[in-house]
């Protein structure tokens, strides 16, 4: 895996005075892996780091989001794709299932309260969705006000949503795939290290036709991408074919 | 027993009018007081004649307002069954709105209490919870969406008596010219709940009769309000109480502020407010 920080015809490097954020240390470790779910392959890209990325998902397809260096800060939003009005809700989702947490077998409810995702698999102990997304505007609070142009998932999200005509009503709190957020006793809770590795995965069946929004987030104040941007790779499989059930095929 | 309609003479225009006139000294336990100075529970230590909203959402209302920069807003319950939840926009730019996660992320701190603010997603401090004697509150679990209230309660009729706060907040927010786009995930006064150490999320209710929570307006404000039941309150009846809304005119927060420097990332979130209002003339 390599980023295109080369010429198109890949003949020269450019120059750039942009200060693009910081990405991976030549030698980290990276594992492929593979689809977590069975069925015909769709689709398979990989998602730079700090870039964003989107899809559309039919009914019943599954998305594999494949952690290829570990502890790579997917963030996800997830849209009906015919209605975007109705859009990923973390209170809903949190309500039905009474859990902080998301794991296999968790529901990714709308604001309609249906069901938009199921997570059908799952390599990390738990999954965040309280955490919310980076953004310039939130880092000059975190951190202070030098990170004001380093880019942010908000950044992603509006850029990626723009292309199908969604805008910054359209943004709402969203899950972070491989981020760790623990809820401590007394409410504490914070972004720490987290429980993913090279080649981690969740597998994502979209229960209605869906539309995904994806940023591999750039933060590189906080522990969410290891302090080491890394891609993400999204495999969309379509469900496994049915077997034969008679002799009417032609 | 007699019809409705016969305690009422309506058969010419003249007598329907001196009828409808009639129901003026009519009232009801639920009612916004205009002026709102004329409040019956008037907020002690409040000058009534700075009261700018005072109104008693009934169970299962809403009530919504725009609010100028520096206002005091005080939520009461003062039957412990209340459950505020609500949304905030900057009203000039209502793109702007409410953002749970930084409200819990940035404040490194989940359960709301006085001190805390409620941010926007655009690095400001909307307002600032300034008191709060329930500690009884969530910001995980939003309030319920019409399956939600379908699966418990058998029905969502916005009309009937088990709405949910989903459709109360698309209602608020059309008088303010906002649609179903515009409703981010929402907090709740009066009724917490407790992440325990799996994630789980358990209901701990309410702190009691009583309590209240005050806000201060860091921006001009659009505020929506629903009070229906939590959506993890185990209760099988819709079970929710009044809640007592005043407001009155008062001073955003400044750097003379005890919470102004009270952590590093809420000075930041209060100059990103004052820097916006400042330029902006307010």
């Amino acid at each position: 895996m390599t980023i295109p920080t080369t010429h198109p015809a890949g003949t020269r490097t450019i120059e750039s005075t942009v200060p693009v954020g910081a990405v991976y240390a030549a030698g980290t470790p990276m594992e492929e892996s593979g689809p977590l779910a069975d069925g015909p392959v769709v689709s398979d890209e990989t998602v730079a780091p700090l870039a964003p990325w989107s899809g559309a998902l039919r009914a019943g397809q599954v998305l594999t989001i494949v952690d290829l260096g570990g502890n790579q800060s997917a963030d996800f939003l997830v849209y009906n794709a015919t209605e975007t009005d109705e859009r990923y809700s973390v209170p809903d989702t949190l309500a039905w299932q009474a859990n902080a947490y998301l794991r296999e077998g968790s529901v990714l409810r709308s604001n309609l309260g249906r069901p938009l995702m199921s997570v059908v698999g799952n390599e990390i102990d738990r999954q965040d969705t309280i955490g919310g997304a980076c953004s310039k505007e939130s880092n000059t609070l975190r951190y202070g006000y030098h990170t004001e142009h380093q880019h942010g998932c908000r950044e992603n999200f509006l850029s990626e949503a723009a292309r199908y005509g969604l805008g910054a009503r359209d943004l709402v709190s969203n899950i972070n795939w491989f981020m760790n957020v623990p809820v401590e006793e007394n409410g504490t809770l914070g972004i720490v290290d987290g429980m993913s590795a090279p080649g981690k995965r969740v597998a994502l069946r979209a229960e209605m036709d869906v539309l995904v929004i994806v940023s591999n987030c750039p933060q590189i104040n906080n522990p969410c991408n290891d302090f080491n941007c890394t891609p993400l790779r999204m495999i969309v499989t379509d469900a496994p074919a049915a077997a034969p059930t008679g002799t009417d095929h032609a | 027993m007699p019809s409705r309609a016969d305690l009422h003479q309506t058969d010419s225009v003249v007598a329907a009018r001196a009828d409808a006139r009639a129901r003026a000294t009519e009232t009801a336990p639920y009612l916004p007081y205009r002026p709102a100075s004329t409040s019956p529970v008037v907020p002690p230590g409040v000058d009534p004649a700075a009261l700018t909203w005072a109104e008693t959402v009934a169970p299962g209302g809403y009530t919504h307002k725009v609010l100028a920069r520096g206002t005091r807003i005080r939520l009461d319950d003062p039957t412990g069954r209340a459950c505020a939840s609500v949304i905030l926009y900057n009203a000039l730019e209502p793109s702007e709105r409410l953002n749970v996660a930084d409200t819990i992320k940035i404040p490194w701190q989940a359960y709301l209490g006085a001190g805390h603010p409620l941010l926007s997603g655009d690095g400001r401090a909307l307002a600032s919870i300034s008191a709060d004697t329930s500690g009884h509150h969530d910001a995980f679990c939003g309030t319920t969406t019409d399956a939600f209230s379908t699966a418990r309660y058998g029905s969502a009729d916005p009309q009937g008596p088990t709405p949910s706060g989903r459709s109360r907040f698309l209602l608020a927010a059309a008088k303010h010219g906002l649609t179903g786009r515009d409703l981010p995930p929402s907090i709740s006064f009066f009724q917490g709940v407790h992440v325990e150490a799996d994630g789980q999320l358990v209901f701990r209710g309410s702190a009691g009769a009583g309590a209240y929570v005050e806000l201060i307006a860091e921006l001009p404000l659009i505020v929506l309000i629903v009070n229906v039941p939590h959506p993890l309150d185990p209760a099988e009846d819709y079970l929710v109480g009044p809640l007592q809304v005043h407001a009155w005119r008062g001073e955003p927060t400044t750097a003379a502020d005890d919470r102004f420097t009270a952590t590093p990332e809420l000075t930041r979130a209060y100059l990103n407010s004052i820097d916006y209002a400042e330029a902006r003339g307010l």
